[in-house]
């Protein structure tokens, strides 16, 4: 009978097509703009997770993500190492400072300041150059896409020549020499990033009466975060956050404070819902131009749970290859115009698949149930009707 | 067992449809005994459809006796019900209702199936069942693309694949001319009557009663009298 079920299914080829695009438009819809959203947040929140050194971030109380400055008095770092159970802490600084590049252009670019010693901080693969080079006079070390981008030269032809290894560009009207290329995640407004030392990028920054952005901190082998970030709190009266909590907190705000999980939600819903229209409609469609064929089917002694049965692996085999399809032809477009460039924002991960399979599996159950309504319900006498 | 195979007394039915009443059954009185074709004729609305419904177990009947084979639908479970079915009754419709995606003997094996038969052994009685009804060559046709009177053949493999021991028709002719409901006729009569198997048939075509070895009469949800075919009939079936 399972067989007969799908020779219905496979030969009712259009009705069969139609649900698979629905199925298919789904997933794909919901996987890619799910993908792309996460993509994109996971790039808030990217600088702390490329500076993976530190076990706890120090910031100020009002802090509410990466890009919320808040500074800190110079004095913050001492006091830091002096709390029970730290077993190093560094200052890093990263701020907005406005680039002059050689042809003149102003560029506002993101400058990193890390430990001048201990380079805690530092980026995590260097394409050009070494980190150490940052120990010579007036050195910087960008990062690629700012280095082939918005820190290129543009020439009267419109072609780029991008910033190079002893090229120089001015911060703040002092001289900065590229000694380094590396790569970065992508930040989410797409400026360059520029690292260099500690003590430079306090020269770099406008003046101000505080610098200091974060203290960040090492925990002593078997002490417990909780106990130390509490220490901190009460010590300083500042905010210690672990890695993974900084992430979330970026996170957060901008699923709160932002129209972006909106529109991508919208799209997420809008997916999922033309998709079980369009599935729905057309399976009931395809049990409704069988349902006499149903009716026999009962009459001639198919009971009903063997009809549940053949519904639901009619609508299994579907759902399975639209998810398969949809979920493939996401994949395929994050490779296509993720990988080369780097530009899309794709990320999709196992909890994407899990979640789009659940959806999947809701549209499947949906168009299911429409139809075994309608099967359950017909009487086999129906079969004699004209 | 009992002298008669299908044996129907005070059956009555109504339909209830919203606040309105239909009584279709008003007290059937009718039996038929093993390797008998009974056919059921009357005028439209008379209640023919609505008694092999009963007959057959696809509709409950509300009041009066009736057994097949000595068995009463309604002291059964609906699961039994429904696998008696699948066991003892073929069906053919006015309308043939194959699965028009299936091929002839895919439709024919259909029964088998239910009853859980392996489908490679199914589709091999089917073909051969195709054979009996001379749609050998047919096999692996979509029902689209078989006649009327062949489709009607290929429902009637469906309704006898399965060896039942009744086999209840409903209009098995209307939807075909003439000469091919005839010959439709013919087929059921030698395919389908043999080891004591029983045929209802319903009609109102006049042309076929003569294939009846007796006729129920019904008018007006009763049967008014159950003769036999006219002898002048009976030659012509000759012919
Ligand atoms: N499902 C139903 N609901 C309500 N009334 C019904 C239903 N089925 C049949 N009837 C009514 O019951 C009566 C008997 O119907 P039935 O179909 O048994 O007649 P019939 O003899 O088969 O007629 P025909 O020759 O036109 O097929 C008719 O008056 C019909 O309108
Ligand atoms: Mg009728």
């Amino acid at each position: 009978m399972l067989w007969t079920a799908i020779r219905m299914l496979i030969g009712d080829f259009g009705k069969y097509l139609g649900m698979l695009f629905g199925v298919t438009f789904a997933a794909f819809l919901m996987t890619q703009q799910g993908s792309i959203f996460w993509g994109l947040m996971s790039r808030t929140f990217g600088f702390v997770t490329e500076t993976n050194q530190p076990q706890i971030w120090v910031m100020d109380k009002r802090v509410q993500f990466v890009e919320d400055l808040k500074p800190l008095s110079e004095t913050t770092v001492n006091r830091i190492r002096g709390i029970e159970g730290v077993e190093w802490a560094m200052p890093l600084y990263r701020g907005l400072i406005r680039a002059r590049l050689s042809n003149g252009v102003f560029q506002q670019c993101w400058v990193v300041g890390i430990d001048d010693t201990t380079f805690i901080g530092a980026p995590q693969t260097m394409i050009e150059g070494r980190i150490e080079d940052l120990r010579r006079a007036e050195t910087v070390i960008v990062n690629e896409e700012g280095a082939n981008g918005l820190l290129a030269r543009r020439m009267p032809d419109g072609s780029r020549i991008p910033l190079k290894v002893g090229d120089t560009l001015e911060l703040n009207d002092r001289r900065a020499l590229v000694v380094g290329i590396c790569r970065t995640i992508r930040t989410f407004q797409t400026q360059p990033v520029i690292y260099t030392t500690y003590s430079r990028a306090v020269q770099y920054a406008p003046r101000e009466r505080k610098i200091l952005t974060y203290v960040v901190a090492g925990l002593k082998p078997g002490v417990e975060m909780t106990a130390v970030q509490n220490r901190i709190a009460e010590a300083t009266g500042l905010k210690a956050l672990s890695q993974n909590e900084f992430q979330m907190a970026t996170l957060s705000f901008f699923l709160r404070f932002t129209g972006i999980p909106i529109n991508f939600g919208i799209s997420v819903v809008l997916g999922f819902v033309v998709g079980a229209a369009i599935c729905g409609q057309t399976f009931y469609q395809f049990t409704s131009d069988n349902i006499k064929q149903f009716g026999a089917l009962k009459a001639m002694g198919a009971g009903n749970s063997r009809l549940l049965g053949m519904i639901l692996l009619q609508a299994g085999i579907v759902g399975v290859q639209g998810y398969g399809l949809g979920v493939g032809l996401a994949a395929l477009f994050g490779l296509r115009s993720g990988l080369g460039q780097k530009t899309l924002a794709f990320n999709l991960t196992w909890v994407h698949l899990g979640a789009v399979g659940v959806a999947v599996t809701l549209i499947i159950m949906f168009a299911a149930a429409l139809s075994l309504v309608k099967v359950m319900r017909t009487e086999p006498a129906i079969v004699f009707k004209g | 067992m009992s002298e008669w195979a299908v044996k129907c007394s005070g059956v009555t039915k109504t339909y209830k449809t919203g606040g309105q009443s239909t009584y279709a059954l008003r007290g059937i009185d009718v039996a038929v005994r093993p390797g008998e074709l009974m056919m059921l004729v009357g005028p439209s609305g008379c209640g023919k459809t609505t008694l092999i419904s009963v007959i057959a177990g696809i509709l409950d009947r509300d009041e009066g006796e009736c057994t097949i084979f000595g068995e009463d639908f309604k002291a059964m479970r609906p699961g039994q019900r429904t696998k008696f079915r699948g066991l003892n009754i073929g069906f053919v419709f006015q309308q043939f209702n194959l699965l028009p995606t299936l091929t002839a003997a895919e439709n024919v094996a259909v029964p088998l199936l239910i009853n859980r038969e392996n489908r490679g052994h199914a589709i091999r009685r089917a073909k051969e069942m195709l054979e009996r009804v001379g749609l050998g060559e047919k096999v692996n046709s979509l029902p689209s693309r078989l006649s009327g009177g062949q489709q009607q053949r290929v429902a009637i493999a469906r309704a006898l694949v399965h060896r039942p021991r009744l086999v209840v028709c409903d209009e098995p002719t209307s939807a075909l001319d003439h000469v091919t409901g005839e010959r439709v006729m013919d087929l059921l009569k030698d395919v389908a009557l043999e080891d004591g198997r029983v045929l209802v048939v319903v009609t109102h075509d006049q042309r076929i009663f003569k294939y009846g070895d007796r006729i129920a009469h019904m008018d007006d949800g009763r049967v008014t009298h159950v003769d036999a075919p006219e002898p002048a009939n009976e030659t012509m079936g000759g012919i």
